[in-house]
């Protein structure tokens, strides 16, 4: 994991910090969140960015259970994705939960998942 | 500047056809369009091309000046990428073009092959549409990112899959006498919900084909069409463009399209008109929640109305809005470079009264709309029959 070729700025230090229960989002002055890397607020412009904690859950937005997968998640399949909110910023993620059970509303933790076709990271949600 | 005139019209048959080449397609589609303006290739000043995944489907980039020369035109070529909007965007541009001055004469058109890649690598391209950092590898595919759009529409405005079948089996017949289209076959209701699911609660009938296929226009200046006594009485009356966050996450709305209602406002402010002067459109339906999404943000009902449109016959050949009488992206096919050039060859055919849908669709205005991705990008084009 240490050659950087193989990291991306922002977006790995950012699933570093989640697996270690230190999730944390990008807050501009105005409040909206968004997510690193950025230099600018995607919402108001603003380029005070400062790291803010995550709150601890969130809840499901909207979500779907993938049946037909790209080649990286082939066996995974079926699989349930997840749109939720945690604040002011949003999350997408792979519930760890059987797709009966996931519900909009739901509130759920961010986690870190390994997939199973090629072993990689993916931002995991895990129902409370 | 006036308006820019249709001048021919071209397309290749959409559908499974694996080993032809995008500049193969693009050169059938690109004659065929010359041979229909009946301008010769060496008028054209520039060329104007959309593709998405030609790095991917066929190793092959720079892909412009292959197509330019696939058609036998010495001039310029210019490649536009904007996802499945890649041809709508090169149309835009086309028509500044035109109108600013710049050329009397624009081959414009898009390809796309996609059937080489088989089911999991040409979903896998999709899927690059996406935030590959924030979607992609947390397992988005491009029919869940419309799947996430569909769940969050139903809890937003209710709504049901019976509501969503009746959009393809709307567009599945209309495409019946389509000979370009990928299928021409009839389906029911009970077939799409009996369907498999590909990312609930869309099932397979709810989303568009894998298509090889590749369309093209020449656009004129009218007053070439004029000079040339050319047979052009279609012009392009309004040209808008939106955009919004490419990532579903950062959107401010889940259950509605921005960018595609900013296009339309700019459209309709450029050709002067409001989504009541419309007489058919053609809409982005690469899944049935996305006609529903387009309808509502192009104006021609109120959010959370349009899911029941094709259910109440609105938006059928008979109705007061026929909505992709071709067959849409669902029945003609998606070859998704080539789309946004396909949506105005059939909307070029039905306002000159030579589709084979005229007996029934016979409108004097009609609208094209192309987006790309889950609409992060958007354009709307106006076409109007004006000689």
């Amino acid at each position: 994991m240490s050659d950087p070729t193989d990291r991306e700025e922002g977006y790995d230090e950012l699933l570093d910090a989640i697996a270690d229960g230190e999730g944390y989002y990008l807050e501009c002055g105005e409040g909206h969140g968004s997510l690193p890397p950025r230099r600018v607020c995607p919402h108001c412009g603003d380029r005070a960015l400062t790291e803010t904690p995550l709150p601890e859950a969130g809840e499901v937005q909207t979500y779907t259970t993938v049946s037909v997968a790209a080649p990286q998640f082939a066996e995974d399949a079926p699989y349930t994705t997840a749109v939720a909110s945690f604040g002011p910023v949003r999350l997408t993620g792979i519930v760890d939960a059987e797709p009966d059970a996931v519900e909009v509303g739901i509130s759920v933790e961010p986690a870190i998942g390994e997939s199973d076709t090629r072993g990689e990271r993916y931002v995991r949600f895990v129902p409370r | 500047m006036a308006p820019p005139r249709v001048a021919g019209v071209g397309t290749t048959h959409f559908g499974q056809i694996p080993e032809r080449t995008s500049r193969d397609l693009f050169a059938e589609a690109g004659l065929a369009a010359l041979e229909d303006a009946g301008v010769p290739p060496g008028d054209v000043e520039t060329l104007f091309y959309g593709n998405f995944m030609g790095e991917l489907a066929e190793h092959q980039g720079h892909q412009a000046p292959l197509m330019a020369e696939a058609v036998g035109i010495r001039a310029p070529a210019t490649r536009f990428e904007s996802a499945c909007a890649s041809a709508g965007m090169a149309v835009r541009e086309a028509v500044r073009n035109v109108r600013s001055g710049d050329a009397d004469v624009v081959l414009v058109g898009g390809a796309e092959r996609m059937t080489n890649m088989g089911t999991a690598g040409a979903t896998e391209g999709l899927s690059i549409a996406a935030d590959d950092l924030y979607e992609i590898r947390a397992g988005i595919t491009f029919p869940g990112a419309y799947a996430l759009m569909a769940q969050a529409y139903f809890e937003e405005f209710g709504g049901s899959r019976e509501q969503l079948a009746e959009i393809a089996v709307k567009n599945h017949d209309n495409a019946l006498v389509n000979e370009y289209a990928q299928f021409q076959r009839a389906i029911t209701v009970e077939q799409a919900l009996e369907a498999p699911m590909v990312a609930a609660p869309l099932g397979l009938f709810d989303a568009c084909p894998f298509t090889d296929g590749a369309s093209a226009l020449v656009l004129v200046s009218e007053e070439y069409a004029e000079r040339e006594s050319l047979e052009a009485p279609v012009a392009i009356v309004g040209t808008g463009q939106g955009g919004d966050n490419m990532a579903l996450q950062d959107r401010r709305y889940l259950a509605r399209t921005p960018a595609t209602e900013r296009a339309a406002i700019t459209a309709f402010e450029d050709a002067g008109m409001g989504p009541g002067d419309v007489d058919a459109a053609e809409v982005h339906d690469c899944f049935t929640i996305a006609e529903v999404l387009a309808l509502e943000a192009l104006g021609f009902f109120d959010y959370g109305e349009g899911i029941g449109a094709a259910a109440d016959g609105v938006t059928t050949r008979d109705g007061r809005l026929p909505v992709n009488v071709s067959g849409g992206l669902k029945a003609k096919g998606h070859p998704v470079g080539a789309t946004g050039a396909a949506q105005l060859v059939d909307m070029t055919k039905l306002l000159e009264g030579r589709h084979p849908r005229s007996d029934d669709v016979q409108p004097e205005v009609g609208l094209a709309h192309n987006a790309g991705g889950t609409v992060a990008s958007a354009v709307v084009h106006l076409l109007e029959v004006v000689a």
